[in-house]
């Protein structure tokens, strides 16, 4: 007879993996990867896979020659390298986004220790990354279907810049259907809210850190006297709140944590947007909290069920 | 406040099986380790002939329990074994002669009051039959009687697979409450609570139907979600006292008893004869034919699983109990003892488990934990060998449920990481004991 398995328990695990977790949001993005498609044309579809191609390989050769356990099979890389191309103009020469995703995997993701031990979202770093060496073509956002119609696309203002340039922002439906310019995979705000509610439904991540995030930027928004419905369907909110607030290795496990963590990523949005010089604040929002996870997870840590004897 | 816990699959299949009787095996292993404790003092020696219910092994020192024949026939040879709980403890094998003829001594005990009822109920060998193998008598010898506010009465069976107390429940429903009149005679209890999980809707109406004639008993149904059976989180959520940490339940003014073990206290009280057959779930993917099986204490597994149809598929790993928090057993031959409620016999598709990948900082583990542990952080403190994280991070406290191991999308093998952080944190708590001696001189 074959030798019995002898093992700790449990003997049993639920169905959810690494990889299954990772494919999720994959498919959480899929709607707003479509949309970029149908508004910027195909050259989206090319940033995109250019992304999550460079962010694989560069997670399989880091591995490869660290003698590291190869993890590209777990989608994690997939992912990030799909969040950053959203986060780039349709625009963008294709050497600066294969740049931008080797930074994201190397330097911001397998130099920490890869999976679950980087302290920065790896696209939300790269990003910042690009902008800074790359600011012109980093903010050369086109209006859809331009690109298809020159090739010398002509910028175009996103929403959030439309009006300190003074001209007339695009209605609630353009920001809700994304045909406005913008990053590849921020403008269609419907298409963010579904992949985000199916993210919540599916149990992937949950509703505390968007919530408390765009609550913040709406309230704040209608206290400064701005318009809270445009603010929050504007710029990358959506996007951030949903698919990069949410990362795991980045941000705080508890329930208070996350809320405390996207008030204050809501709060620092604001102030970026209305005071800063940036045309967007929500990446570095989610930067500058990525640095305070571990002092608000600290904070937040759940307390054991010690109780304490009755008399 | 809310307990968290899994939603694990249920896998009654055989909540309709009433327990039927296998046919007496042609020897018996019976060790004499199956409960906490000091194991028995073995009595009986090669060539002796025993009766079914006679006295084998008697308990030695204060937690112990008495071992008594599970068949009539003769003592084949005394051994050592290795116990389910790791350590080499004697045991006997006895030949069965098939006839199964009671011990002339049997008579039901009758007590008085409470001490003769503590004694009948150390005399019959009884231990927490739910899985904890906890000495009953030991648990009922309560020094205040008043401090006893509510009895628990554990009947959640949370476990995958297992439905033993659910059997107890739909076909001995009478001895739980006969159960319950003698702890209230005795113990003078006044409060009982029945725990069960909502999934098994005929034993909550037979127990509801029953206590309707009961004063003083309550059924309490709790969600299925695993581990309502869990000591801790089962008085939380009927009485809705928290256990402190290193306490008993009756600090908190509580007894918590096994459905099972009650019910067989009152059968006890009438019939005299002591603990020598359990009903066992057969189960798992392996299994040809699932069902409860009545079987003598110290049968080989293999002729257990033999009654319930045999094997359908090759045996990768065998469990003592369920798959949350059963033991693996090493080989077949291993006998069924008092605290065995189920023998689950996993196929290789089954036994399989998702490769271990690195952690992702999910927090599903720490979200999921009843006991609000963060097993990510124990597992870290007890790689980087802190003690004093691991006292701070209460991993002492954790009742090894398995919640966080199962729901780790990375699977891994927190549990385990817990037992010797478990361990590691003694060594570091009795260092410490050390120093502050040394310093004290
Ligand atoms: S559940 Fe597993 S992967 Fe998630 S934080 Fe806990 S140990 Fe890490
Ligand atoms: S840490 Fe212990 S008590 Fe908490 S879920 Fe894991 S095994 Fe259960």
């Amino acid at each position: 007879m074959e030798k019995l398995i002898l093992s700790v328990s449990p003997h049993i695990s639920g169905k959810r993996t690494t990889q299954s977790i990772m494919l999720d949001v994959i498919i959480a993005l899929i709607p707003a990867a479509i949309a970029s498609v149908v508004f910027f044309g195909i050259r989206s579809l090319l940033v995109i896979c250019v992304c999550i191609a460079t962010c694989m390989l560069s997670e399989f050769l880091f591995e490869k020659l660290c003698k590291r356990e190869n993890t590209v099979l777990d989608l994690s890389s997939a992912v990030t390298g799909m969040i950053l191309a959203f986060n780039l103009p349709v625009t963008i020469p294709l050497w600066q986004a294969i740049f931008g995703s080797v930074v994201a995997i190397i330097v911001v993701k397998q130099l920490f220790g890869g999976i679950g031990q980087n302290f920065a979202n790896p696209a939300i770093a790269a990003r910042i990354v690009m902008m800074t060496a790359f600011s012109g073509t980093m903010t050369a956002w086109v209006a859809p279907n331009a690109i298809n119609k020159a090739v010398d696309a002509l910028s175009t203002a996103t929403p959030l810049v439309a009006e300190s340039k003074g001209e007339t922002p695009p209605s609630y439906l353009t920001l809700l259907l994304g045909t406005h310019a913008g990053c590849i995979g921020e403008t269609c705000a419907a298409a963010l809210i579904l992949g985000g509610l199916y993210l919540i439904l599916r149990g992937v991540i949950s509703w505390h850190t968007p919530a408390a995030f765009i609550a913040v930027v709406a309230i704040m928004s209608f206290i400064c006297g701005k318009d809270a419905l445009y603010q929050v369907l504007s710029g990358g909110l959506l996007l951030g709140a949903f698919f990069m607030a949410t990362d795991y290795s980045t941000t705080p496990s508890t329930k208070w944590g996350k809320i405390i963590f996207g008030i204050g990523c809501g709060l620092i949005t604001i102030l970026i947007r209305f005071w800063g010089n940036l045309p967007e604040g929500v990446s570095f929002s989610i930067l500058l909290m990525n640095i305070l996870t571990p002092y608000i997870s600290k904070l937040t840590q759940n307390k054991p069920l010690v109780g304490e004897a009755k008399v | 406040m809310k307990l968290h816990g899994v939603h694990v699959p249920h896998m009654k299949n055989t909540a309709e099986c009433k327990g039927v009787r296998m046919p007496v095996p042609a020897a018996v292993t019976i060790p004499m380790a199956m409960h906490i404790g000091k194991p028995a003092k073995l009595i009986v020696k090669k060539g002796d002939t025993v009766k079914l219910g006679q006295l084998i092994g008697e308990a030695d020192g204060f937690v112990s329990s008495n071992i008594h024949s599970s068949v009539s026939g003769t003592v084949q040879k005394v051994d050592e074994m290795v116990s389910s709980m790791g350590a080499k403890v004697p045991c006997a094998v006895i030949a069965s002669d098939g006839k199964q003829e009671l011990y002339e001594g049997i008579k039901p005990p009758e007590p008085t009051d409470f001490d003769s009822f503590i004694s009948a109920v150390k005399l019959s060998g009884v231990v927490g039959l739910g899985g904890a193998g906890f000495p009953s008598f030991v648990k009922l010898s309560v020094k205040e009687l008043s401090k006893i506010e509510h009895v628990v009465i554990n009947a959640a069976e949370c476990e995958p697979y297992i439905t033993s107390d659910t059997r107890t429940m739909m076909d001995k429903g009478e001895y739980v409450f006969k159960g319950i009149e003698a702890i209230k005679k005795y113990l003078g209890a006044k409060h009982f609570v029945i725990g069960i999980e909502n999934n098994k809707k005929e034993a909550i109406s037979r127990m509801k139907e029953l206590s309707a004639k009961t004063e003083g008993v309550e059924v309490h149904v709790l969600p299925s979600m695993y581990p309502q059976g869990g000591e801790k989180v089962l008085v939380f959520n009927t009485v809705n006292r928290v256990i402190p940490k290193g306490g008993l339940p009756l600090d908190v003014g509580v007894i918590v008893i096994n459905v099972t073990t009650l019910a067989f206290i009152a059968e006890y009280l009438e019939t005299g004869i002591p603990l020598v057959e359990k009903c066992v779930t057969v189960d798992g993917s392996a299994v040809k034919e699932p069902k409860n099986i009545i079987v003598p204490i110290g049968t080989p597994i293999k002729d257990l699983i033999e009654a319930a149809g045999g094997l359908k598929a090759d045996p990768a790993k065998v469990l003592y109990g369920g798959p949350m928090m059963g033991l693996t057993v090493p080989s077949m031959d291993e006998p069924v003892l008092k605290n065995t409620n189920a023998i689950v016999v996993m196929d290789k598709n089954e036994a399989k488990q998702h490769k271990t990948t690195p952690c992702i900082r999910c927090g599903a583990c720490l979200n999921h934990c009843p006991f609000r542990l963060n097993p990510r952080d124990i597992a870290h403190a007890y790689k980087m060998g802190d003690g004093e994280a691991l006292k701070k991070l209460c991993v002492d406290l954790c009742m090894e449920c398995g919640c966080c191991s199962y729901i780790c999308p990375a699977n891994r093998p927190l549990v385990q990481t817990n037992k010797l952080a478990k361990i590691k944190l003694r060594e570091y708590l009795a260092e410490q004991k050390a120093q502050q001696e040394k310093e004290g001189k």
